[in-house]
């Protein structure tokens, strides 16, 4: 429950401080933290525009969508605090049902008929099958070393103690960090504010959603980054006593969303050929964390 | 008279009176038929799911001796997926086959062999005797080649058949010189004496006799690399044929390699890892192919090597279980297996007939010639996109739910500790996961060109729905996979005993699989329905939302381009592209282009042409290495009569030559000897 709050708490800025780095890097004043809010309760009174091309299908995919992100986000504990359900093996539940939505989101793309729309769809399903292996290592390399199964038992035990496991536990963050940059189409891997639709991600395949829709949408988009940066802060606030792990929280978000400005500040795209390698790149960086694991409890003696 | 008698008397009169009837007759005859066969086997297999083994004996004949027909839960669980899918894979047929109505000798053969293969399959989970066994195989093996070659008249169709008809052959020798090993050594063709062969005899008879059964089971299900039947004979056959052959024809492999793993006595841990690495790459290799198909059903069917390989796993971990005495990894395994063979039997039953609508509307298959038919068959859509969810294995449907077992078990598996186990587990979990996203990539691919967008072609006939009747076996499936998805439960609690023989538990010795396995997907459950309610709470509250909106229809944005025609569509190779390029080593792809050029630009093209690798190097290169061989012995088939009698009078002098012969060398020998 606890978490629940604070990821959504953690949603509602996380979007405006990227934004607002992003003004500040480039000289510009930019707009106020809350301003993605503000966009998106706009677009919530808007009406809509479907393609005459689309079917049911697009018009059911943004609310799949945003369901599988809220469901996601039920599943994810705060540090001793349980999600709203949790049981062994709940982040494969986890990785599905982000699948589910986007599952959707892919189709609802092609249900437009359109050549970018479905470039994008193409782009988004070769790179979210390269990230999830990483994230199923990761969670493997965990579950052995703490020998639980549970996304809460297995944070709750994670003890950083060695140089190793701080090593890890690094590794780790960055691991999530880039799935959750793969997820959310952010740099390295795309550039959200692209001005030329061949060359974009995610941005293209919500072309032609609009009103209530893109609300939905837009609005998953903004949990599902304060949903993994939840994730990152589980690996270090463990066994920390609420007082210090909720301002802990914050802090990592707040600079979380700042880092992610500053890439993308200073930072360009990658090649779009070589994303996909990158992003495989992720598994090799998972598999060291799980030979870090097999070394700490010295499985190789 | 006992019910087997009724059960094999229903399959001959039914036989002998469907080439009598009108082709609508022999439709109804056929489907009565089925069904009759299928309550009676489904009554005594619910009765082996709930404790009771019922067990027959027939004298037999001299050649086979006593033929003893045992109903166990295995056995049980399987009739019941095979009579499910023919029930209604036999209903769905009825409308499909409407088209053929005038071919009417060729229906009946048709019909005949859809029952005789009902009937060989049954009885194939419940024949304990050898020789019967390899009878009713031979019987399955036949009667489902006369299935897929129904289009006869079409080349391609009877190359996929007779490719089809050789392999089953080559499994059937395997088959054989498996049991005439164990009836060779112990003189008895009953089952019994496989397992008291291997226990007598551990260690390599035992493993070698196993991989004997394995390769053999394995050619039938479609194990890398003995799949290449596979590719053609799906797509030859027509669709309700494609959705058993897929369904339930290659499971008899499994089930096969199941009733192995009870019989053969063996290291079962050495076992588990082979079985474990042939599902491994069955599993990649076949969806890393099906996403490059350009033919729906080829895609589809490169989609059962893939389910096959996730079974595999299953068993795998079964075996790998057993192996170690850990029971529970044990259970988890084999309920995994057992569980996605029922989930793989439906939806890629449903895949398959909703891909027969496509086929019946359009009459195409070529996946670039399609588009926009959800507005025109919105039902078979929305029919092909819960089997398509289904089997990437997303909650809610129940595709998932096999799948989060197999994970558990590989999970569970990692408590075993050991550094060569722990780098199996990783590298099949990695499988796992990529197979997950692999199928996404498919069948966001498949659904989203074959039924979104525009029409890619102009048909001269009209495209329109199947009728509703067609639509009714195909929702039942859908209902299956929707109930198997949210309650799990009902379904699992009658894998209990299956799982219990599999694992290896006697069955009184009470039940822990049960209790263990509501436990582990009791909370996966409430996520799943917590999961559901969000999307209607979600949606209740769009609806809400949308209620006084200004809603409007204009075209899709084009960027500014404002005269969008169909061709700019996105298609199914460039949506594949970037993975295509990525894969290049393992796929092999032949590309004939031409490229647009000059100012005023004539007509340019692009074609690409799949092929499978290991088809190639596995069974192409050996054939062709072997009629090589063979042609140098062409010059003595040359045609002339003088030779032909030239060789009769060599073959008529070497008879009576070679014993004099021999004698004379002999007792040079021995003269030497004496020396």
């Amino acid at each position: 429950m606890l978490s629940l709050i604070l990821i959504i708490i953690a949603a509602s800025f996380f979007t405006g401080i990227i934004i607002r780095v992003k003004s500040l890097a480039s000289g510009r004043k930019g707009p106020g933290v809350f301003q993605p809010l503000k966009d998106v309760s706009r677009l919530f009174k808007k009406g809509v525009v479907y393609s005459e091309t689309t079917s049911f299908v697009f018009q059911i995919a943004p609310t799949i969508y945003f369901s599988s992100v809220v469901m996601a986000m039920l599943v994810v504990p705060f540090g001793q605090s349980k999600g709203i359900i949790s049981f062994n093996g709940d982040f494969i539940f986890f990785a599905y049902v982000l699948a589910l939505g986007k599952f959707f989101s892919i189709i609802s793309a092609m249900d437009t008929g359109s050549s970018f729309e479905g470039m994008g769809a193409s782009r988004e399903a070769l790179y979210s099958m390269f990230a999830e292996p990483a994230f199923f290592i990761l969670m493997g390399s965990l579950a052995l070393l703490t020998g639980h199964t549970s996304f809460q038992e297995m944070f709750a035990a994670l003890h950083i103690g060695s140089y190793i496991s701080y090593a890890l536990a690094i590794l780790g963050a960055f691991v999530l960090m880039m799935v959750a940059m793969v997820e959310n189409s952010r740099m390295p891997i795309d550039d959200p504010k692209t001005h030329l639709e061949l060359t974009m991600v995610h941005e293209v395949m919500i072309l032609d959603n609009s009103g209530f829709d893109l609300g939905l949408i837009l609005t998953a988009g903004y949990l599902k980054f304060a949903l993994y940066g939840a994730l990152v802060v589980n690996l270090f606030i463990g066994v920390f006593p609420y007082q210090y792990s909720i301002p802990m929280f914050f802090v990592i978000q707040l600079v979380l969303a700042s880092g992610v400005g500053l890439i993308e500040s200073f930072m360009a795209r990658f090649r779009m050929s070589h994303n996909a390698q990158f992003i495989f790149v992720l598994t090799s960086v998972s598999l060291l964390i799980f030979f870090g694991v097999l070394l700490i409890l010295g499985k190789f003696a | 008279m006992n019910l087997i008698t009724v059960f094999l008397a229903i399959a001959v009169i039914t036989i002998l009176l469907i080439p009598f009837l009108q082709a609508k007759g022999k439709g109804v005859v056929l489907l009565t038929a089925i069904v009759l066969n299928a309550f009676l086997s489904g009554y005594l297999a619910i009765e082996s799911l709930s404790e009771e083994l019922s067990a027959f004996a027939f004298s037999g004949s001299l050649v086979t001796g006593p033929v003893n027909i045992r109903i166990d839960a295995l056995a049980g669980w399987f009739i019941l997926i095979i009579n499910f899918v023919f029930i209604t894979g036999g209903f769905y047929g009825l409308f499909y086959m409407k088209t053929y109505r005038n071919q009417t000798n060729n229906l009946s053969l048709h019909s005949i062999a859809f029952v005789l293969l009902h009937t060989a399959l049954v009885s194939l989970c419940v024949i304990q005797n050898s020789i019967v066994f390899l009878v009713a195989w031979e019987i399955m093996a036949f009667s489902a080649f006369l299935l897929v070659i129904f289009e006869h008249e079409k080349m391609a169709t009877l190359r996929a058949g007779w490719n089809y008809l050789i392999q089953s052959h080559v499994s059937i020798v395997f088959l054989m010189i498996g049991f005439i090993w164990v009836a060779f050594k112990t003189g008895s063709y009953d089952f019994i004496a496989i397992t008291a062969y291997t226990s007598a005899n551990q260690g390599a008879p035992g493993l070698l006799l196993f991989l004997c059964f394995f390769v053999a089971f394995a050619i039938k299900a479609g194990f890398v690399p003995f799949h290449t039947w596979l590719p053609y004979a799906h797509p030859a056959a027509p669709a309700h044929v494609s959705g058993i052959m897929s369904g339930v024809i290659i499971k008899i492999g499994i089930f096969g390699i199941l009733r192995m793993i009870t019989l053969i006595k063996v290291d079962f841990y050495t076992i588990g890892l082979i079985i474990l690495i042939f599902s491994v790459i069955s599993g990649l290799y076949g969806v890393m192919l099906a996403i490059v198909q350009h033919n729906l059903k080829k895609l589809l069917a490169y989609h059962s090597i893939e389910n096959i390989g996730i079974i595999g796993m299953g068993i795998g971990i079964g075996c790998i279980g057993i192996g170690n005495g850990n029971a529970w990894l044990a259970s988890l395994g084999f309920a995994g297996a057992l569980f996605h063979t029922l989930n793989h039997a439906l939806f890629k039953s449903l895949l398959f007939f909703t891909a027969g609508n496509v086929y019946q509307a359009t009459h195409t298959l070529h996946i670039e010639h399609l588009g926009g038919l959800i507005k025109k068959m919105p039902q078979t859509a929305l029919l092909f996109l819960i089997a398509a969810i289904a089997i990437c294995g997303i909650p809610p449907f129940n595709g998932f739910i096999s799948e989060f077992i197999i994970y558990n078990g590989f999970y569970h598996w990692m408590k075993d500790g050991l550094v060569g186990p722990l780098m199996t587990i990783i590298f099949s979990v990695l499988a796992l996961v990529l197979i997950g996203g692999l199928a996404m990539l498919c069948f966001t691919k498949a659904f989203g060109i074959v039924f979104l967008g525009n029409p890619r072609q102009k048909f001269h006939h009209e495209v329109k729905e199947v009728p509703a009747m067609q639509l009714l076996p195909l929702y039942l499936i859908a209902f299956l996979i929707i109930s198997i998805g949210v309650i799990p439960q009902i379904f699992l609690n009658a894998l209990a005993l299956p799982v219990n023989l599999l694992a290896g538990f006697s069955v009184n010795a009470g039940l822990p699989f049960q209790d263990q396995i509501t436990g582990i997907l009791q909370p996966l459950n409430w996520g799943i329905w917590i999961f559901i309610l969000i999307i209607l709470a979600t949606f209740v509250i769009r609806k809400f939302a949308m209620q006084n909106r200004k809603v409007v229809v204009n075209t899709t944005w084009g960027c500014g381009y404002v005269q969008p025609t169909v061709k700019i569509q996105y298609t199914a190779s460039s949506f594949v592209r970037a993975y295509s390029k990525l894969f290049r080593p393992i796929l092999m792809t032949s590309k004939t282009e031409k490229e647009v050029e000059g100012i005023f630009p004539t007509g340019g093209m692009y074609e690409t042409h799949i092929y499978d690798r290991i088809e190639k190097y596995f069974i192409d290169n050996p054939i062709a290495a072997y009629k090589a061989f063979l042609g140098r012995f062409l010059f003595l088939q040359n045609g002339r009569l003088q030779f032909y009698i030239l060789y009769g009078i060599i073959f008529i002098v070497s008879i009576i030559c070679i014993p004099y012969f021999y004698d004379q060398i002999v007792l040079f020998f021995e003269f030497i000897k004496q020396i």
